[in-house]
Parts: structure tokens; sequence; C-alpha cells
């Protein structure tokens, strides 16, 4: 018989701790693959957040460290400085990245800093059970906003990529999503791109790739899945939002 | 070696530069900027990295970054940046990365003054950020000590896997003293050494020398495992580790303990009060932590009483207390802030403790 599919050895054979119908698993199997496919086996580092995807340094096989929450880029910095031919990324969710470590994702792509950051955006606090995140859409109903996220309140939901593209030290800012095969495939192509990127020494890149929490928006996978395009998507518009790299 | 003319916070960065320190991750903050202001020059000359962080708080984030690779790492900062550290530290100290951390005194609480202080005595060696953890911890008192000191910091973080806190302050850095520097340490990253570094790992190498850098222990007996073998360490640090300085206690019927630079003015009272032929010493502990408890009671066996002096409210007088426990009387006098005591106050509290008012 012959093999038609494997699982990627820079995955561990760890199961997953992730609920069903969770983005995550995708995603990382994604972030595995291209890992894998950079060729800088035995050169990767990646920073682990905290959040849902805190176990991360369970399941990439490769070095890595558990940075403390928000912390992530400040960390890769400090280890893309010390081990500049290496390959460096953060695995960072909406919490992380967008609330409590806004200064540190900021920073790092002020500087330029040769990293890359997977932002696993599902507008909601995961790890914790629920709670409002900066991300969470209007009207979207948390432990924290039980009535539905109120704009006047607390203001409309961040948009990272927006932001972060208007930094000059950023280099290559896009939004994907991984509620269908073919944003998959695109999902994988722009992870690809951002470590290529890092690999010849270019700027900060962030893929920021939209997810569902099924278990904490309180729908099946399926429901979450098309929550996610009638909701998310339009809000958060897929696309390249910058790509100095880009041939014109 | 000649001796040469530097300013405190130059000195503290030249060596730790010549103890192989080649990553610096800082911030401005008054009275320590001098050191990421010389760092800035000096690390490119030696092949090193100065990076200036966005905060504190990054800068202690990249130093466990940068240190999780097994480099020798260090930072500085000043009080109110330090309280912005700790979370950082408690980090390290989960995670066991071996790095140097420079606390220059400040006045607080909150903004307090720019000038020197030791009100974070309690901070450094009682707590700071959460959880039960402890920093080697050291206070020089002169300039060339904090040099000396630096000749084996890193060796001692390396060794035990803690990070190490200087506990310096605003009068250490600005003042300039003549100092003898040691010779550059030539330093690699050793993975044989440092097998928990990420020094580089691919899936079919062996499982057991991948990287993982961590302080999540979210099983509950894997946490007390984690933390018995911290408090193992810690042991071995206080059994081993200790530095004191006792100065003319063996006749002393009054042993002031001081740390830092009020142990120097205590000095100069001592001097003054022997020249009066009143029998005065000073036990001066140069680890805070570990505290050298056994070695004040002996220090201070047949002394009549203990006077402890501190730029702060008499932080350390606990563990003088603990010291001394019970055996005899123990007396604070210092100032709160960044007032300094005098030599003609405490010389002046010894004539009245000695007239027994």
């Amino acid at each position: 018989m012959s093999v038609v599919f494997e699982k990627t050895s820079y995955l561990t054979d760890k199961p997953f701790h992730y609920c069903p119908g969770c983005n995550h698993g995708i995603i990382h199997r994604l972030v595995a693959e291209a890992l894998e496919e950079s060729g800088m086996g035995g050169n990767i580092v990646g920073v682990a957040p905290v959040g849902c995807s805190v176990f991360a340094y369970d399941y990439f096989n490769v070095d890595m460290l558990e940075a403390a929450h928000g912390r992530a880029p400040a960390v890769a910095t400090g280890v893309k400085r010390a081990k500049p031919d290496s390959l460096v990324f953060t695995y960072q969710g909406d919490g992380d990245l967008a609330s409590i470590g806004t200064a540190e994702i900021v920073h790092a792509a002020h500087r330029g800093e040769k990293i890359v950051t997977i932002f696993v955006n599902n507008a909601i606090y995961g790890m914790t059970g629920g709670q409002m995140a900066p991300t969470t859409l209007v009207g979207q109903r948390t432990t924290t906003s039980p009535n539905g996220r109120d704009e006047a309140w607390c203001g409309a939901p961040i948009k990272m990529s927006e932001m972060l593209s208007e930094v000059p030290g950023a280099y290559y800012i896009e939004r994907c999503a991984v509620n269908n095969n073919a944003n998959i495939l695109k999902t994988k192509k722009a992870i690809k791109k951002a470590f290529q990127y890092q690999m010849e020494g270019k700027g900060f890149c962030m893929i920021e790739v939209l997810s569902t929490c099924p278990t904490n928006w309180g729908l099946s996978p399926v429901e979450a899945m098309k929550w996610l395009e009638e909701n998310m998507i339009p809000y958060y518009p897929l696309g390249v939002y910058k790509d100095k790299g880009a041939t014109k | 070696m000649a001796l040469t003319l530097m300013k405190g916070s130059e000195a503290i960065a030249e060596a730790a530069i010549r103890a192989g320190a080649r990553f610096f991750f800082g911030y401005p903050i008054t009275p320590q900027t001098e050191i990421p202001e010389y760092m800035s020059a000096r690390m490119p000359e030696v092949g090193g990295c100065f990076l200036q962080a966005e905060s504190e708080v990054a800068a202690i984030n990249m130093v466990y970054g940068a240190a999780s690779t097994g480099a020798r790492v260090i930072t500085s900062s000043s009080s109110p940046g330090v309280s912005l550290k700790q979370e950082g530290i408690s980090y390290c100290a989960g995670a066991q990365l071996p790095c140097v951390i420079l606390n220059v005194m400040r006045g607080g609480p909150g903004l307090g003054s720019i000038q020197a202080s030791q009100g974070d005595y309690n901070q450094a060696v009682k707590g700071g950020g959460n959880g039960d953890y402890h920093l080697i911890t050291y206070a020089p008192s002169s300039i060339q000590e904090a040099i000396n000191i630096f000749s084996f910091a890193f060796d001692k973080a390396e060794k035990y896997r803690v990070p190490v806190l200087f506990l310096a302050d605003g009068i250490m850095a600005q003042m300039m003293e003549p100092v003898e520097m040691p010779e550059m340490v030539d330093f690699k990253v050793d993975p044989e050494k440092k097998p928990w570094a990420a020094t580089g790992w691919k899936p079919g190498d062996d499982p057991a020398k991948r990287a993982v850098i961590n302080s999540l222990y979210i099983n509950t007996e894997e946490l007390t495992i984690h933390n018995n073998n911290l408090q193992a360490i810690y042991r071995e640090i206080e059994k081993n580790e200790v530095m004191y300085e006792a100065y003319m206690t063996e006749d002393a019927d009054y042993v002031i303990t001081a740390f830092g630079t009020v142990a120097r003015i205590a000095k100069s009272a001592i001097n003054e009060l022997r020249e009066q032929g009143i029998k005065v010493g000073l036990f001066r502990p140069i680890t805070v932590w570990p505290f050298p408890y056994q070695e004040l009671a002996e220090a201070s066996k047949n002394a009549k009483a203990l006077l402890d002096v501190e730029a702060n409210e008499g932080q350390m007088l606990q563990d003088v207390k603990l010291a001394i426990n019970g055996a005899k009387p123990v007396e604070y006098f210092g100032h709160c802030g960044s007032l300094m005591p005098t030599t003609d106050e405490i010389v002046a509290k010894i004539l009245e403790m000695k007239e027994g008012k």
C-alpha cells in the first residue's frame, strides 16, 4: 500500500488538547508543514503564548519557548538577536496579541524584527472560558459581555492586520482563514512566504488567521464555520495588507 | 595593573562585557541611563548586541529569549523600572534561565525620586514577582567590588540556573572611583554544558535534547516536583554562596549592620567612634540573598547590642533580627526616601545607645 498522506514530523505525536471543531489543529499542521518545507530543520525556535495554544511547545517538534502573556514578540526578539541565522516564529491568539501584548507586537513590527507571527483570531478568550476580547464583534455575546459587545461602552473590535500594516517596519501582513480548502491552501502559502521572507533577512511578517471557537461561541463546529463566514470575514476582510516584497 | 578612574555605571557595564555578556536589553531610566548609553557604544565593538526595548517589560522578556539560547545576557534598570520587570524575572526564575539583572535603586514608592535609596531590599530578597523563588542577590558597596562580583556572577547564574540580581544604588552608579578591570573572558555557548538551551534541534534528534523553556506545570504534582527542585537549588546556594564582610567586629561592643553604600558611611562612623575609644564594628552582607544569618550571629556574639542602618524604613532589619533571634537588643536608624544617613547621625545614635537612652 502506498502512503498518500503523512503527518509532518514537525508536529509531535502528542494528541491535541483543543476542543472539537477548533481551528488550531489545522493551523498547527499548516505551520508545522511550512517549518518542515523551510529546510531550516535544526535551526528553528518557536515561541508559544498564553491562551488556548499555551501548550504549543508540546506540539511543534522544534526548540520551543513558552512566553508570558502577550510577551512572545519580545521573547522572539531576544532569540532572533542571539541566533540571527535561525527561523523564529511566535504563535499567538487575539487576547495575547491584540490585548495584553499590543506594545510588544507593535514594537516588534516597528523594529522590523525578523520574526514571523502567526496570529490566530477567534474573537474571544478561549482558555479562560469565553470572555470578551478586543476582537469580539459588536453585539457578540461573551461571559463578560452578556448582552453583546456594546461599542459605545468598550469600543469597536480592533483590526490588527490593518493597524500593523501602517507600521513602517512591517514587511508582510496578510489575513487568512481556514474555513474551506481554498482558504486553507492560501493560508499555507502565506505562512510559507512569511518564513521565506525571514530566511531572506526581510522584516517583520504577520499572518493573521481567522479561527472558530465552537465551544465558547456556543455553536456546533459546522455552525461556527458558517458564523465565521457570515460575521467575521465581512468585518475582518481577508487579503494581503502589506507586502514589501511583492513584484510590482 | 594600573588603576583607571571610572564612573560606576560605566565600570559596571564594562565589567559585564568582560565577563562575557554580549546581549543587553534595556530602557532609559535615571539614575542608571549611563549603563545603556555605554552598552550602545561598546557592544558593537565586541560583536555584541545592544537593543533599546520599548519598555522594561519587553526588555526582561528579550532577556528571557536571548538567555534561552544559552547566551550571557544582562539588563539594567532603576526601581520603578525593576518593578515592571518583576513579571519577567519570575518567569526567568521559573524557567531556570541564567541571566543578570541590575537594579540601581532610587527613592520610592511610585516615581519617588531620582536620588539613591535602598527601598527595594524587600522586593529583591523577599519576592518581587509571583511564586516561590529567589535570586542570588549581590549588594556591592564599591565599584571595584561590583566589578569583582561580575567576574563570577554569570558562572553562578549558570551553575545553579538562577537569575542573579545586583542591588546597587544611584550613588554607586554616579560616583567615580579608581578601579582595576579584569581581562576579557572568552565566552562561547557550549551546547554540551547547556543541554536545556535552544541551540538547535530537529525531528529525529535525541528527544531529550529538544529545548522546552517553560515555567508552566499545569499538573499540580509536576509543579510540586518542579518547586521542590528549585527549593533544593536554593538550599544549595544558601550553603555555598553566602558572602559578607566583618569589619572590627571581634572586640566590638556594638555591631552596626548595613549594606551597599550605607555600609561605607557606617564605616566612617565606626572609625570616628573608635577614635573616641568606643568599640564598634560593621557587619555587611554582600549577598543579601542568601543572607548571612549564622555569620552575623557569630560576628556579634560578644556585642552588647546591634544597630541596623539603612536608607529605607528598616527592611533588612527583619533579617538582622532573625539572625539575632532575640538574644540582644537590635536598634534601627535610617531614613526613607532618598535621604542618606550621615556619619554624624550614626555616631550620635551609637552614643545614645551607649548612654542607655
